[in-house]
This record gives C-alpha cells, sequence and structure tokens, in this order.
C-alpha cells in the first residue's frame, strides 16, 4: 500500500508495439483484398465488404460480446475485480467494432439489395446487441460505487446475452434476407479459395486489433481504478 | 409472528405491502392508467384512418403502449423504497431476498394487470374491433406478456433506483428487453383480432412462453447482487 502523501506511480506510457502490428495487418490485407483478391462474379466491386463486415461482426458478436458475458457470470461468482475490467474492455471495444458493422453494412446493402436498412433477424439483433452496449456502458457511468457498478454491469452483461438469441429468433419469424452464412456452415464453405484466405488473414488481423485494443483498454480500467483508489485516500474516503 | 416465513408466503407479505401503499395513493395507477389511454387516443390520429384500418394498428398501439405505462409503474416499485432507506427495513427483514424479487414482481403484476385490464376493453371500444370471442385468448397473451416484461423490468428497477438519472435509465436497459415481448405479443394477438386460427399466432406464443420462462429464472437469480451487502 502506498502513503496517501506518495506521488501515484503510473508507468510511463510505451509504444503499443501490438497495436502497430496489427495496424499493419489491416493495412496489409487491405492490399490483399483491393488489389490481389477477384473481383466477384455477380456483386463487384461490392462484395470487397465482406472483408471488414463480416470479419468485424464475428468478432463483435463471438469475440467481444461473449467475453463480456463470460468474464460477467466469472465476476458474479469469483468476485475478482480483474474480471469486471475484462467485461467492461471487451464492451467497449466490442462497441467500436460493432460501430464498424453498422456502418459498413448499408454501405453494401444500398448496392446490392437497393436499400440501406432491411429489419432482417441479422441487422435487428446486431443494432441492439449494439444499443445493448451502448446502455452498458451508461449504466458504469451512473454508478458511483465500485462494487456496486461492477455486480449491475455483470447482471446486465449476462441478461444480454440471454436477451440476444430472443430478439433473433422473434425477427426470425418475420421473412429474412440477410446472405446466410457462407463460411461458418455444416457444409463446406461456399466462398472460393483465394476469397476465403483473404478472408481468413482479414479476420486474423482483425483479431489482432481487438487484442491489442483490448489490451490498452484494460491497463486504462486499471489505471482508472489506482487512480480512484488514490484519490479515495486523498480525500479521507475508503 | 414466530417462525420465519417461507419465500412464497414471504413474497406474498412484500406484495400485499407495496399493493396496499399503491391502493391507499393510487396516485401512480391513475397516471400510468390516464397515460395510456391518452395514449391509444393520441395513437389514433398518428395514421389516417382512411388509409390504414384501425383494426391493422390496435395491435401495435396496445402493446407499445402497455410497456411504455408499465415502465411508469416499474419506476416506483423500488422507487418507493428510496424515502428514509425503507429498503434496509425489507433486507433487514428475515425473508430471503428472491422473496423480496417475487413480491416486488407480484405487485407490478397486479399493476400492469390492471392497466390491461382498463386498456384492452378501451382499444377495443376506441378502434371498433369486431372482438367477441377471441377476448379469452388476448387475456392469456396479456398474462404472458406482462409476466415477461415485469420479470426483467423488477429487476432493473432495482439496479436504476441506485444510479444517477434513474428515471432515464431504466427505459434504456429494459425497452430493449421487451422487444420480443411487443413483437410476440403483437403478432400473435394481430393474428387473433383478424380471426385466424391460434395455429397462426402459435409460433409467437411459443417465442412469449420461452422468454418467461427464461427472464423469470435468470432475473430472480440475478436479483440478490443487486442488492447491497
Amino acid at each position: 500500500m502506498t502513503s496517501a502523501s506518495e506521488p501515484l506511480a503510473v508507468a510511463r506510457p510505451r509504444r503499443d508495439i501490438l497495436l502497430g502490428v496489427a495496424i499493419l495487418a489491416v493495412a496489409l490485407v487491405y492490399v490483399r483484398a483491393l488489389a490481389f483478391t477477384p473481383i466477384e462474379a455477380r456483386q463487384g466491386a461490392a462484395q470487397k465488404i465482406l472483408y471488414i463486415h463480416a470479419t468485424a461482426a464475428f468478432i463483435a458478436l463471438y469475440v467481444a460480446f461473449a467475453l463480456m458475458a463470460i468474464s460477467s457470470i466469472l465476476y458474479l461468482w469469483l468476485k475478482d475485480e480483474k474480471l469486471d475490467r475484462v467485461a467492461e474492455s471487451a464492451a467497449e471495444v466490442g462497441l467500436a467494432f460493432t460501430t464498424v458493422v453498422l456502418l459498413t453494412g448499408p454501405l453494401w446493402g444500398k448496392t446490392i439489395w437497393g436499400a440501406w436498412w432491411t429489419w432482417d433477424a441479422r441487422l435487428t439483433s446486431t443494432l441492439f446487441l449494439w444499443f445493448l452496449i451502448v446502455a452498458y456502458s451508461l449504466l458504469r457511468g451512473a454508478v458511483e460505487d465500485r462494487g456496486r457498478r461492477a455486480r449491475y454491469s455483470a447482471v446486465l452483461g449476462i441478461l444480454g446475452a440471454l436477451l440476444i438469441p430472443f430478439i433473433h429468433m422473434s425477427v426470425y419469424l418475420f421473412r429474412t434476407l440477410h446472405p446466410m452464412p457462407i463460411v461458418l456452415k455444416p457444409e463446406r464453405p461456399s466462398l472460393p479459395p483465394e476469397m476465403l484466405r483473404t478472408l481468413l488473414f482479414s479476420f486474423a488481423a482483425f483479431v489482432l486489433v481487438y487484442v491489442a485494443l483490448l489490451r490498452a483498454r484494460y491497463a486504462l480500467a486499471t489505471e482508472r481504478t489506482m487512480l480512484e483508489e488514490h484519490e479515495g485516500q486523498l480525500s479521507g474516503g475508503r | 409472528m414466530g417462525d420465519a416465513p417461507g419465500t412464497l408466503a414471504a413474497s406474498w407479505i412484500v406484495a400485499r405491502k407495496d399493493l396496499a401503499i399503491e391502493f391507499r395513493t393510487r396516485t401512480a395507477f391513475l397516471s400510468a392508467l390516464v397515460f395510456a389511454l391518452l395514449g391509444v387516443t393520441i395513437f389514433y390520429f398518428a395514421w389516417d384512418a382512411t388509409a390504414v384500418a384501425a383494426a391493422d394498428l390496435a395491435p401495435g398501439v396496445l402493446w407499445v403502449i402497455f410497456t411504455f405505462a408499465g415502465l411508469l409503474g416499474l419506476q416506483r416499485s423500488f422507487g418507493s423504497e428510496l424515502a428514509d432507506r425503507a429498503i434496509d427495513g425489507l433486507l433487514g427483514a428475515p425473508i430471503s431476498r428472491e422473496a423480496i424479487y417475487l413480491g416486488k414482481a407480484l405487485a407490478n403484476l397486479v399493476f400492469v394487470s390492471g392497466i390491461l385490464a382498463v386498456t384492452i376493453p378501451a382499444v377495443v371500444l376506441f378502434y371498433n374491433l369486431p372482438f367477441g370471442a377471441g377476448i379469452g385468448a388476448l387475456a392469456g397473451i396479456a398474462a404472458l406478456a406482462a409476466v415477461g416484461l415485469v420479470a426483467v423490468g423488477t429487476l432493473f428497477s432495482a439496479m436504476a433506483v441506485n444510479t444517477r438519472m434513474a428515471e432515464l435509465l431504466l427505459p434504456m436497459l429494459s425497452l430493449p428487453f421487451f422487444v420480443p415481448i411487443v413483437m410476440g405479443a403483437a403478432q400473435s394477438s394481430a393474428r387473433l383480432m383478424a380471426g385466424r386460427p391460434i395455429a397462426e399466432a402459435w409460433p409467437w406464443l411459443r417465442i412469449l412462453v420461452a422468454f418467461d420462462i427464461v427472464f423469470v429464472t435468470a432475473c430472480t437469480l440475478a436479483f440478490p447482487f443487486t442488492l447491497d451487502e
């Protein structure tokens, strides 16, 4: 324990090498996707958005959101503050990825479907995922007490994970318009090998970006906690 | 009193306490009711009645208004425990945390059922619905929708009162969760009101039933975490 009079020791900001590598990887994927991957016969250039849109969507839903839900459950069980910080970071970086999905989707939709937006099952679930994560962030901002904040947001994270399948099922009962899964389906992926390879490269690059951002966000959360504690000591509070 | 009551008995005591408060003041119920009736009439004028048949609008109007009016009641559910830290009395009582949640939820269920009992006939009346035989089925849909709404809403009410901007946060937390309820209730009642066989509404009813089971269970388990130790 540091005494209150001591200055707060914070590690000097270092260069985030991982983030640099990740950004470089994304740049290389763009070059490959635009210049060295064949143009799709029916969709034309619009199909290129797959390499951003599908990977961002996959990471938002199956990595970020899943990580938030799992660390929320684990937090309520183990009451370890680190898990709360993981959930917080996963949610916030996930929000960025979900925003990318929601911004790139309409660009493709306008060209191929002729409409920016449709109330299709996947679009609607993603939109509500976005709303949920925004509500999650707002909730975190609205609770002062740290323990309470962690418990409340864990509860919301878990209930949110239960909600998304319900929204998906409900909207699915309406007719759905979104392309069915191309890669992750029981039969073989129906993407030509060159495109599949680019997609997988893109996926790897985005995972790197996600991990790098998550790590940076987690470090920020840790420093914020230290600062809160320090301020608490200075003001003679808890 | 002697022995501490069991969970169900305790939750009934909690519900009775809330309902007694509500019955003596009636402010929340009457304002939610007037809000619902006003909403029903305002919605009527939001569309051109000669272009869209009133009967086509009615189910959507009913369930959207229902969720908003329900939010008014949910706000008060734990809001009423804030004054003089009344919640401490509940927490100090020899009853389980789950009993507090179930009692609160039960009182809210009575609250929103009361609103529905007036709003549904009002919609039938104002929107000139040719309605008779389907009223039993509609009551069933109403019950399913009310249980789901109350299960989630009661939990979020407990959380929202302890935050800054409680009035804003409760709708923001709850409304995404009300989406499957509104869709399920509106779609199934639209089919029933159009005189279609119940089999056509069945997929939607199944979603409502599944929602109720999942969220009543999950919220009962999660509720103790929303209380301060």
